[in-house]
């Protein structure tokens, strides 16, 4: 055990120590921040607007089809199929006399694709605007009294509560949607990068030359631990830092809220807690906080974030024990390594593939099985959790998961350290994976 | 009390049998050469001794008790042929983690690290990294980590090779001392020549098996030919057709089987002794410069007694 410890020492010390663990620690984060930044911008950036000759027999789509900054119809006189384009249209919309009780046929005509969103828009709109045509030609209801009822319409607002037998509380899909995504895609990372860094680590002592030397004095399951261990703890680290690093930047984020919107917030958040709303005392900005904020409250983040720890632990000690048996057999050549990775990469992107699935519908049957079983539980076990425990996930499977992956666990270390301990004594023959297991299993 | 008693110990991969019902003991304080050609099972033996293999067959024991790797490996130091240390770590911190994964404290570690840095003048090193170092200083430092815990066995596989002769004289001199101080040492090696200097045992392996045990003088003894050369004033002239003009000396004592510049190489016959040569050239009225025996070299010895071993052995991979 002692020797574990040293190992788990050395390893963790030289890694953090290093340049690249503080500079990998703070720049992950802002990347993940750039890259959700930028495909924002960009996405938003890349709306062309279309503009749409329109041709139409009826006479009254030029009423109701308005214009916006997504597609500019052109009604102008003398257009048709043959000239849209030198007048400026990318496609034309050609509408034949529509009659009651029948289904007409009407044409888009494209140079330019509107896509699949730009389609089903516009056809939403032509529909509105045959409402409103027959809203206005069958009532005597006005413009302006229409539009105020569509207005007005405007005085409910959805709060879903969860059953939980005694109590129930306010859940917010939304959020248990966002979170459960975000853990699901954080531990798949995770998983990835420190799996890698322990194959890395592990194949430290081929290319170096020191297995002989080490395994003389230690046994070769001892240094797989300390390796596995060490790196964990580091990958433990990193996280507990951003954790810091994210923690740091919402009390700055608050520091910034003016006083007396704060205020404001604290006391809607009192009245919230005695029973009434009383939204239209407060300004703009302070109902937005306190949106936000009743939405955060609705998770059980004490519950989500041990769960969080566990997965991710767990998941770790499965998968980079898998990585580490790589590792061993691998000669140097990261060549060989991909091809051996691949029976351990495929149920880690089966999972992440599952947990897409899973946050949409997390009380099938797929998501509860996923989230059972110790290949893909980390991931998907972690999705389905802020969507409510004990109601979406009931404990017994809880309770079931996380037994199965402790379980797992101690399997793949075991069958890792036969592997591994034949296969860092090993240079020159290529590996695969069923020499691997005769190493495992012919004891 | 012999430090390591080996008994009839097997290992097999599944291609071929590495080591095949191999006994010997090794006493302490004493240098003992492990030869043998590639493929002949060292490796596989000592790995099976450091407690990194684990036998088929047989059992070993250490200081009279059966070999417990967990508890006897701080007893032992190993260098192995395929040297290798951390690159990117630093020298003297290495040695010390080293040495702490054999069982010593931080504090001790640190201080024996220290002494052996003084004594092979590698203390403003320290801080340097494995990959800046010279070979001749990797291949002290290498050496100052299997010693450091003053382990009781110490085996050296090819612990000269790529050294030059200062660094291989000051290696030498620590052998020397560390036997002297009760270690005992098994050092592997192809060159015979440090063997005949250093050992004082050998244990010869071929294709798995024990060939030869025993000390070096008693082997030599063992494969000896009965040669001896012989230093004449007046060296006979070798006749046409004759081999090194053995025909002109009549003696049934010996005959000649070979010449080199003022030496006649002759091989005593069966029945008679080294006098025999004397009173014939002393006969002769010959000058006698110089008369001794010829002993056998170990390298003629293993090559007599290994030749014949099929090259496809060396080669064969292990698989486990």
């Amino acid at each position: 055990m002692n020797k574990i410890w040293l190992i788990t020492k050395r390893e963790y010390l030289t890694r953090v120590r290093n340049k690249t663990f503080l500079l990998s620690t703070f720049l992950l984060p802002l990347m993940i921040v750039l890259f959700i930044a930028g495909s924002i911008l960009l996405s938003l950036q890349g709306k062309t607007r279309h503009r749409i000759a329109v041709v139409d027999a009826n006479g009254y789509f030029k009423e109701y089809l308005k214009s916006d900054s997504s597609i500019r119809f052109d009604f102008s006189a003398g257009l048709d199929t043959l000239n849209y384009q030198q007048r400026g249209c990318t496609a034309v919309l050609i509408i034949p006399v529509l009659k009651e009780d029948q289904r007409t046929i009407y044409r888009l005509k494209y140079k330019k694709q509107l896509g699949l969103a730009g389609v089903s828009d516009l056809e939403g709109r032509i529909s509105d605007a045959i409402t409103d045509h027959l809203i206005f030609e069958k009532t005597s209801i006005s413009r302006e009294k229409l539009d105020s009822i569509r207005k007005s319409s405007d005085i409910a607002v959805l709060i879903s509560f969860e059953d939980n037998g005694t109590t129930a509380r306010a859940s917010s899909q939304g959020l248990a949607y966002g979170i459960g995504y975000a853990s699901g895609l954080l531990i798949y990372i995770l998983t990835f990068i420190y799996g890698a860094a322990v194959m890395r680590g592990v194949m430290e002592e081929k290319t170096n030359r020191i297995a002989e030397v080490i395994v003389s004095s230690v046994r070769p399951f001892q240094l797989m631990m300390g390796k596995i261990t060490g790196i964990g703890a580091v990958g433990l680290t990193q996280f507990l830092l951003w954790i810091v690093l994210i923690v740091g930047l919402a009390v700055i984020g608050q520091g910034l809220i003016p006083r007396d919107t704060w205020n404001e917030v604290q006391q809607m958040q009192q009245a919230s807690a005695m029973g009434n709303a009383s939204a239209a005392k407060a300004g703009e900005a302070a109902q937005q906080i306190f949106k936000v904020k009743s939405a955060l409250d609705t998770a059980n983040w004490g519950l989500i974030l041990f769960c969080f720890l566990f997965y991710f632990i767990g998941g770790y000690l499965f998968y980079s024990s898998l990585f580490a048996a790589v590792g061993s057999a691998v000669n140097e050549d990261p060549q060989e390594a991909q091809s051996l990775m691949l029976p351990i990469t495929m149920p880690v992107i089966f999972s992440f593939i599952v947990m897409s699935i899973a946050v949409q519908d997390p009380g099938g049957s797929l998501a509860t099985w996923a989230s059972i079983i110790p290949f893909s539980s980390p991931i998907v076990m972690m999705a389905r959790i802020p969507f409510g425990v004990p109601g979406t996930v009931p404990w017994w499977q809880l309770g079931l998961s996380m037994l199965l992956l402790i379980v797992g666990f101690l399997f793949t270390v075991w069958l890792a350290g036969k592997i591994y301990r034949t296969g860092i004594l090993l240079y020159g023959k290529k590996a695969t994976w069923k020499t691997m297991l005769k190493w495992a299993f012919k004891a | 009390m012999d430090i390591l008693q080996v008994r009839n110990l097997k290992k097999s991969f599944s291609e071929q049998i590495a080591v095949d019902d191999i006994s010997f003991t090794l006493g302490k304080g004493s240098i003992f050469g492990l030869l043998g050609p590639n493929g002949a099972g060292k490796t596989s033996l000592i790995r099976m001794i450091t407690g990194i293999f684990y036998p088929d067959e047989g059992e070993i024991l250490f200081d009279g008790r059966p070999f417990h790797p967990e508890s006897d490996i701080v007893h032992i130091g190993y260098m192995p042929e395929e040297r290798g240390l951390y690159k990117k770590m630093k020298i003297g911190e290495q040695a010390v983690y080293l040495a702490q994964l054999k069982g010593l404290s931080k504090q001790d570690a640190t201080k024996k690290v220290k002494d052996w840095f003084v004594r092979f003048e590698m203390q403003s090193w320290w801080n340097k990294k494995v990959e800046d170092l010279s070979k001749g200083m990797g291949q002290k430092l290498q050496f100052v980590i299997t010693v450091l815990h003053e382990p009781r066995l110490i085996i050296l596989d090819e612990p000269f090779s790529g050294l030059d002769p200062v660094n291989s004289n000051l290696i030498k001199d620590e052998i020397y001392k560390l036997a002297h101080n009760g270690s005992t040492i098994i050092f592997s090696t192809h060159r015979m020549e440090q063997v005949e200097e250093i050992c004082d045992h050998i244990i010869l392996m071929n294709k798995g098996e024990k060939i030869l045990d025993g000390s070096v003088a008693a082997i030599k003894q063992q494969f000896k030919e009965n040669l001896f050369s012989i230093g004449l004033e007046d060296m006979p002239a070798s006749g046409s057709g004759d081999i090194d003009g053995a025909a002109e000396i009549g003696s049934q004592a010996f005959e000649v089987v070979g010449r080199k510049e003022g030496h006649l190489i002759v091989k005593i016959r069966e029945g008679y002794g080294p006098n025999d040569v004397l009173k014939y050239f002393i006969g002769q009225g010959q000058g006698i410069t110089g008369f001794m025996e010829i002993l056998p070299s170990l390298n003629d010895i293993f090559i007599k007694l290994v030749e014949g071993t099929p090259l496809s052995r060396q080669f064969q991979p292990l698989t486990r």
